[in-house]
Order: C-alpha cells, then structure tokens, then sequence
C-alpha cells in the first residue's frame, strides 16, 4: 500500500469521525494539508516530525528510520568512561506515534525528487508533498588509508553511538595501567566540533582515577579547536600533563593506520597505541547523495530561510547532513533546525510565505563530571546562508570558579534530559 | 469548513497531540532545547510555558545587560532586540506548560 492511500484514508477517517465524510475536501488556503515524508530519526528528524505534528496536525507525517531504538552521540563519551550506561542514551519512538506521526522502518534506498516519492528497502514507497532529510553523518571509509570498517573493529571510531560506543569503553577496561590511548581527530567538518576534546576529557578523568601511569595522545588534523582555552585549561587543572595534542603543524595529522599493529602514521612518527581511537573524516549520510542533494564536499547545501536543498525541489535537509554556515554540527543545533524547517514546511503546505527564523545553538562539553563549559551561539539568515549574529554568543569564561564549572556541568545534564525529552518523549 | 474543523479538533484530541495555538516567532522555539515545554526535569532551567511575558523579557533584558547573572544567558540574550524578545516572552505566555 502506498502512503497516498494510507492519506486518503487518514482524511477519509477524520472526516467521517465528526460525520462530514461527505464534504468537500479544504483546499490548501484555509491550512496546511498534504503528506510530509521525514527520512531519519535522530535528533534532526525525530525533531521535525514532532514539531510538523505540533505546528499542523492535519499534516499527515511519517518517519522512515531503519532502527527501532535511538542510541544518542550526545553524552556517548560518558558511556566511554564508565560513568553512565548506554541504556540512558536510547530512546524509542513510541512518542512521536503517540503525537500521530506514522513510523515506518525501513532503509530509504531512492528519492525520485521529480515524482516526489521515496522507495524503501522492504518494497514500500511513499508519495510526499515535501520531505525532509536528516540523514546524518557516514564516515569516509576511504579518506584514511587502513582504516576500513574491519579496522574499525580493533581502533573503534565510536562516532556512532552504540556497539562501537561500548567497544571503545572495554577496551579502555582492558588496557593495563600505563599505557597509552591515541585519538586521532579530523579536520573541519564534522560531527560535533568539541566531541573529541570532551572524549579525550572525560578519558582522562577515567585514567587518572583507575590507570594513572597512563598517557593520552591526541593527533590532529587541524591547528586549532571548539573551545580550546577552555579546554586546555581545564586538562592543566584537572589531569597535569596526562593529555598531549598534537596539532596539525606539529604533525599531527595521521595519514595511515595499521589496525593488526595498532600503529598510527603521522609525518614525524609512529604512534604505537594500547588504545585507539580514529575519528575519520565524513560526509552527510549516503540517502543524501542518491538523492541528489549533496555536493562535491559530500555535504549538503540549503536555502538558510526554509532548508530547503538548492539542488532539488520540495526536498528539505536538516541536522548534520545540512551546510548550515556558521552553525555546527551539533544536537541542539540540529533540534533548532527542524523546528525551523518544520514552520517553513507548514507555511508552504498553507501556500504562506516562510517567515525568517532566527536559531540558537548550545552546546555543553564535559572537562569532567562537575567541570562543564559551554559555546552558545544566535543565527540567522545572510548572504544565503546561517550567519552568527554579531556580539551574541561566545564561549564560557576563561576564569570562571569551579562553582562556575559545576553549574554548567548541572546544565549540561538537564540539557540532555531536556532535548531527548523534546526530540522523542 | 465549521464540520472540518471539529474534525480536525476530533482527530487532535484522538491522536493525543499538543497543538500550538499560534506559530512561534523567530527564535522562539528554540528556547525548549534547554527550557522544557512542559516542567519536571531535575535541575534543568525553569520551564517558560505559561510564565507572565514581563517576567520572561525583564529576566532576559537583565541577562543582557549583566544586571542578572548568567552562565549562558548573557551570551545568548545579546543576539536579540527588544521587541524579537517581546515577542518570545509574549508567544511563551500563551503556551500551556
């Protein structure tokens, strides 16, 4: 069954409930109306199918997701240190049904943006009047020679939360005192700009509590980073001289692994790690390129008003697929996003013109669990696209107290129950 | 179109959806990545459904002048003027919590 007779039958339904199965149907002018087909359920999209529903709910909306349980990036490097299980991060979808939004899992193999249907694994396809991609990120298998996805078993990425989240986590169980753990993070841009450096944070927390004698590497591929005064200050504090970066122009980019080794290659040297941990490069999830909706950066470019993709028509893209200018890849900024977009569709189903949205981003990283520091961020729409408003946003203070810290640490935790309670509840 | 609308109020109430009254102005809807809609998170920043408007736009007026203390406040109440945060404080008057 196509979604289209699964439309006519919501409609026929809600008519027929109040007894009006004979009237005419409304026409777009009094309201929004029509099918909205959101491709992926994390932050972006679980956020946007929700506020669709919100904002309009004549619109019928469904939500193509390939996993029945949510495992949330944010908050994953706790997993990684011990402090907190991996059952806090996931999230079901039962809410969303609840709001009446049609869940279906299924892969999404094609989009034919000239018929507006989508085609699922399982044979389905679906009709839309608009739909919006939120794909998320795919790691570039082949932009570091070695690593592959069997190398991936032994160096984990952990830039997925899930398995690879709790490979990484008993690997650092495992590891005998004094040894050395070895991250390797990419160039601009990526999945959460800051995560690397809170990873490397809370590890150390970890090390320096259970495995003291043990060192932290991190080789980098970028001569700077989110919130780096503040974090090198807190690494000072907190763990002395536990944690080592390594930035770009000190050779620290690697530019080839051996997994059996556990090696990793820079220009200056061979790095032999006890643990590693190689967070290569991405590109926006791959629906994103079947669909014509990336460009040659791998990303995908928007108009900064509605999110809609400036290479193909009626097709929206959210979160961290999005080129989204000055904003980072980031959960919160992805929640705003949808909400965004979610008005911009609603107007444009009700043949409105979209109004100017005006978005934030804050984004909180964890120094150790009672040390939080934060990058918040005001945007809005110009030269085509999401530009920073000048003299909003910024970083926390470089010589805030630690009562300071904990407060954002406190922050950091209810921003996390907040926006999951948001995006799934 | 009366008969559609109580349809479409019927199909509301049965898919159990909260439904906001108005569209939210720019930046509005962005505040509930950390003020939840609804109340009831631990140690989460206060809720701001149904708060006086007054209240919301002083408190953010004295975020951006440094008269309130903030830990991010200060930094995001820079990004707006004083009629955008009347309009939030106004919008957030009128949802329910």
């Amino acid at each position: 069954m196509t979604q289209t007779v699964a439309r006519r039958n919501f409609l026929m339904q809600a008519g027929a409930a109040a007894g009006t199965a004979l009237l005419p149907m409304p026409t777009l002018a009094q309201g929004a109306t029509g099918h909205v087909v959101v491709i992926g359920g994390g932050f972006a999209g679980a956020s946007a199918a929700g506020a669709l529903k919100r904002l309009e709910p004549r619109i019928a909306v469904t939500l193509v997701e390939t996993q029945r349980t949510f495992t949330s990036c944010p908050f994953s490097n706790t997993v990684v240190a011990g402090l907190r299980s991996i059952g806090r991060l996931r999230f079901g979808y039962q809410g969303l049904a609840r709001r009446g939004v049609a869940l279906h899992f299924a892969a999404a193999t094609a989009v034919d943006a000239q018929r507006q249907r989508v085609s699922l694994a399982d044979g389905t396809t679906l009709t839309y009047d608009r739909l919006v991609m939120a794909p998320g990120i795919d790691l570039k298998w082949d932009a570091l020679p070695g690593y592959d996805q069997p190398a991936a078993l032994a160096m984990p990425h952990a830039w997925k939360a899930g398995a690879q989240t709790l490979l990484l986590r008993r690997q650092l169980s495992a590891m005998p005192d004094g040894g050395l753990v070895v991250i390797a993070a990419p160039a601009n841009p990526f999945r959460c700009p800051p995560g690397p450096y809170e990873r490397a944070s809370l590890i150390a927390y970890y090390l320096k509590a259970k495995k003291p004698r043990s060192k932290l590497l991190i080789l980098d591929a970028k001569d700077g980073f989110s919130k780096q005064k503040l974090f090198e200050a807190g690494w000072k504090a907190l763990y002395g001289d536990l944690i080592e970066w390594v930035s770009l122009s000190q050779g620290g980019k690697v530019t080839e692994v051996d997994a059996k080794a556990m090696t990793l290659v820079t220009d200056f040297a061979t790095h032999k790690a006890a643990v590693a941990n190689v967070i290569p490069p991405q590109q926006a999830g791959r629906i994103a390129a079947v669909a014509g909706v990336a460009d040659r950066t791998g990303w995908c470019p928007i108009d900064p008003v509605t999110f809609e993709s400036t290479l193909m028509p009626k097709i929206h893209v959210i979160g961290d697929a999005a080129i989204a200018g000055a904003m980072p890849k980031s959960a919160f900024a992805a929640n705003a996003q949808a909400k965004a977009c979610a008005a911009a569709v609603v107007a444009l189903l009700a043949g409105r013109m979209p109004a100017e949205p005006r978005l934030i981003n804050t984004c909180y990283s964890l120094v150790a669990p009672d040390w939080g520091i934060s990058i918040a961020g005001v945007f809005r729409p110009a030269g085509g696209l999401l530009a920073d408003v000048a003299g909003a946003g910024g970083v926390s203070p470089l010589d805030a107290d630690p009562s300071f810290r904990a407060q954002e640490a406190k922050y950091a935790n209810a921003w996390f129950a907040t926006i999951t309670r948001e995006a799934f509840g | 179109m009366r008969s559609f609308r109580m349809a479409s109020a019927l199909v509301v109430l049965l898919a159990a959806a909260r439904v906001l009254a108005q569209p939210p102005p720019p930046g509005a809807w962005s505040c509930s990545g950390c003020h939840l809609a609804s109340p009831g998170a631990a140690g989460a920043p206060a809720s701001l459904a149904g708060r006086k408007a007054a209240d919301i736009a002083g408190a953010v007026a004295d975020f951006r002048t440094g008269r309130r203390p903030a830990t991010v406040m200060d930094r995001i109440a820079k990004g707006f003027s004083d009629d955008e945060i009347a309009a939030i404080a106004a919008w957030w008057q009128d949802q329910r919590p």
